[in-house]
């Protein structure tokens, strides 16, 4: 490489390049695999993962008193049994749609600048998805009979109810956990092979040594790679629709008012995407300026983010006024006193508030100053993460509390361990994401390496 | 820097991908087994008595009516355990020095009950009637096995929810007709399908298989 790489770097006018200028194959390789194996473990990865660590102990102690006491220690009571559970789960399996959207939908579509933040968004998902796991599991009344929702050959004689969403969740969700796992190793491997060969701990070796799994290099793994990353990312492109389809029947095959929607499916993919996008730019943000990737995470990508965001968010604030139109141009009775219950009822001031994150505030993103100003981002981002959890929470409390019968109206709060459970989710997401960007490549070695001049391949022309 | 794994490696964590399969399917296997064997059910377990009662010896041998003990099978919920003034009806007769039933006297004399192990013990979550199961042609072998040749009592079937599910689905296969209910020595005749069916119809057996029919 004796010329300057800058001459060749592919920046269009106006736009900032999807990775900065500067780079060589080496100094990638080097600045990502450094950050696992030869720097110290900065202040700021102890602090947040100390932090982390303490809320994940308040998760283990609300779950163990759950156990012990059943689901009663939560706010739910009749007729709203569904509570912060249900609310909880449905917005973290949102937030995981975000990574599979960029490793899968963005590789078929080659949007290459998703190279440098597929691998932790992916880890993202991983990670949110366990944590959505929790909570269906928890509100089953007895948590340790989950094996209950599978259909295996039981001494009871009898089969999960597969006419119910609630089953076809089960399957959703699973599948959407082991593919998106499985997606996420194999992209590893590479990457985990580069560490084998660079860390210089014996144990380190060994470990990534058995991860990578014979990793080499050679032409005939690359072109399996691909093949099996293609054929993956193609199995993960309709569980992003798919996922949050079959979560949002859960409510539309419901016949109680608020709920019983054809709109919901689409409605909900795009708010999963919303609110997952929210999320990413939520850990990139700190990350790349933590760790100095500004240059691998660049302006542009946040730009591109906010977008996605943005177009998301258009959606879900189009379904808002169309929920609206349809319950009054519907004529029907139940249907309009939902939405003025949520309008005007006890829990009008969430309605509001979820109006005003979801839908007033993030049209700033309009602007480009506010899209490539990371300040405004970051706090746009947790609005639209409070704003999708307000949604969740306005979809399952205030349409069941009140339903068709008013002598079976009730007013639902949650308890301290409603909150305790919550936070404590947060915190073994955090817990995990730490300790990934701890020992894996947060960001993906070899896929940010293509997107070096240097990798550019021209076809038939002699130098 | 040396070789950290050697080529047999690969040979071996191929291996190591397969046998977790079959690892995992050998443990879910083996479980499942557990869980209908004998050991966990105690099914065909005989089970020891303070008084060494012999069904085999009062039913087969004596001829005895299932009903002159459990009093209550065609009219309550409960078949009943007979009380020890039962059992006296013969035995301040007959036996009545025998050192085996020295517990059934002990207890007579001093007004006390004899605690019997219970055999057949649903869970307290299960609701069930023996009358109506009597009342709509389902023997008491049925369910509790030929008494008649059980030296000591022992719990004939599993009691799990399939083994009831299984009767409940296909009334037609374990009913009889009522006049037979009593009897230790009935065997389902060859067209046991088609006499059942029309027994079912007969006897308005309804296949009752909602959740709140046994769990109330």
């Amino acid at each position: 490489m004796g010329e300057d790489p800058r001459d060749k770097s592919s920046i269009q006018p106006g736009r900032s390049a999807v990775i900065a200028p500067g780079h060589t194959f080496a100094t990638v390789t080097d600045k990502i695999s450094s950050i696992v194996l030869t720097r110290r473990t900065p202040l700021f990865w102890f602090v947040p993962f100390l932090i982390a660590s303490g809320l994940l102990m308040v998760f283990l102690a609300a779950v163990g008193y759950l156990f012990a006491r059943g689901v009663g220690i939560w706010g739910i009571r009749v007729p709203v049994m569904w509570g912060w559970a249900i609310t909880n789960f449905v917005w973290w399996i949102g937030i995981g749609h975000a990574g599979t959207l960029i490793s899968a939908i963005l590789l078929l579509l080659r949007q290459s600048w998703r190279n440098s933040i597929n691998r932790f968004a992916e880890a993202m998902t991983l990670f949110a998805v366990a944590c959505a796991g929790m909570f269906p599991l928890l509100h089953l009344g007895r948590p340790w009979l989950f094996y209950w929702l599978f259909p295996y050959p039981n001494s009871m004689g009898v089969q999960p109810q597969f006419r119910s969403p609630l089953v076809w969740d089960v399957f959703a969700v699973s599948t959407y956990a082991t593919v998106s796992a499985m997606f996420w190793f194999v992209g590893l491997i590479p990457d985990l092979a580069t560490l084998r060969d660079r860390a210089r701990n014996r144990w380190a070796r060994a470990t990534y040594g058995i991860l990578a799994m014979g990793w080499r290099g050679a032409a005939s793994h690359w072109q399996k790679y691909e093949t099996a990353s293609l054929l993956l990312a193609g199995l993960a492109t309709p569980l992003v629709l798919s996922v949050h389809t079959v979560v949002s029947f859960d409510f539309t095959v419901a016949i109680v008012p608020g709920w019983h929607s054809t709109i919901f499916p689409p409605y909900f993919v795009a708010g999963a995407i919303y609110s997952g996008f929210a999320m990413v730019l939520v850990l990139a943000i700190p990350l790349r300026a933590m760790y100095g990737l500004e240059d691998l995470i660049t302006m542009r990508h946040l730009d591109n983010m906010a977008k996605v965001m943005l177009a998301t968010g258009q959606i879900v604030a189009y379904s808002y006024l169309f929920e609206a139109f349809i319950a009054w141009y519907s004529g029907n009775t139940y249907e309009m006193f939902a939405i003025w219950n949520r309008m005007t009822g006890p829990y009008a001031p969430t309605y509001w508030l979820l109006i005003f994150c979801n839908l007033v505030f993030p049209q700033l993103l309009w602007l480009k100053k506010i899209r490539t100003n990371i300040v405004w981002l970051f706090v746009m981002s947790l609005d639209v993460l409070l704003g999708m959890w307000l949604e969740r929470y306005v979809i399952v409390v205030v349409s069941l509390h009140r339903d068709f019968l008013p002598s079976s109206w009730g007013i639902y709060s949650p308890t301290i361990w409603d909150v305790a459970t919550f936070v404590g989710t947060i915190g073994l997401f955090f817990f995990l994401f730490f300790l990934f960007i701890r020992s894996m490549p947060m960001i993906s070695i070899f896929e940010v390496r293509t997107l070096l001049p240097q990798a550019e391949v021209t076809e038939g022309i002699e130098k | 820097m040396s070789q950290i794994f050697y080529p047999s490696t690969n040979t071996f964590s191929r291996l190591s991908i397969f046998g977790g399969i079959f690892i995992v399917a050998f443990l879910v296997w083996a479980w499942a087994e557990l869980n209908e064997s004998t050991y966990a059910t105690r099914a065909k377990v005989p089970i020891q008595q303070p008084v060494p009662f012999s069904h085999e010896h009062h039913v087969g041998g004596l001829g005895i009516d299932c009903r002159y003990c459990h009093t209550s099978v065609e009219n309550s919920s409960f078949a009943n355990i007979p009380p020890t003034k039962t059992c006296m009806n013969c035995h301040s007769q007959i036996w009545n020095r025998a050192p085996m039933l020295e517990p059934v006297r002990e207890s007579f004399r001093n007004d006390s009950s004899i605690r019997w192990i219970r055999v057949h013990d649903l869970p307290d979550y299960v609701y069930f009637n023996h009358s109506i199961h009597v009342a709509k042609g389902v023997g008491c072998t049925t369910c509790h096995g030929q008494v008649n040749k059980m030296p000591l009592m022992w719990q004939e079937n599993s009691l799990q929810m399939s083994w009831c599910l299984d009767c409940h689905r296909h009334p037609e296969r374990f009913v009889r007709p009522r006049s037979q209910v009593f009897s230790v020595n009935w065997q389902p005749p060859p067209n046991q399908v088609d006499m059942g069916r029309k027994l079912v119809k007969e006897y308005n057996i309804q296949s009752l298989t909602s959740c709140s029919t046994c769990h109330r």
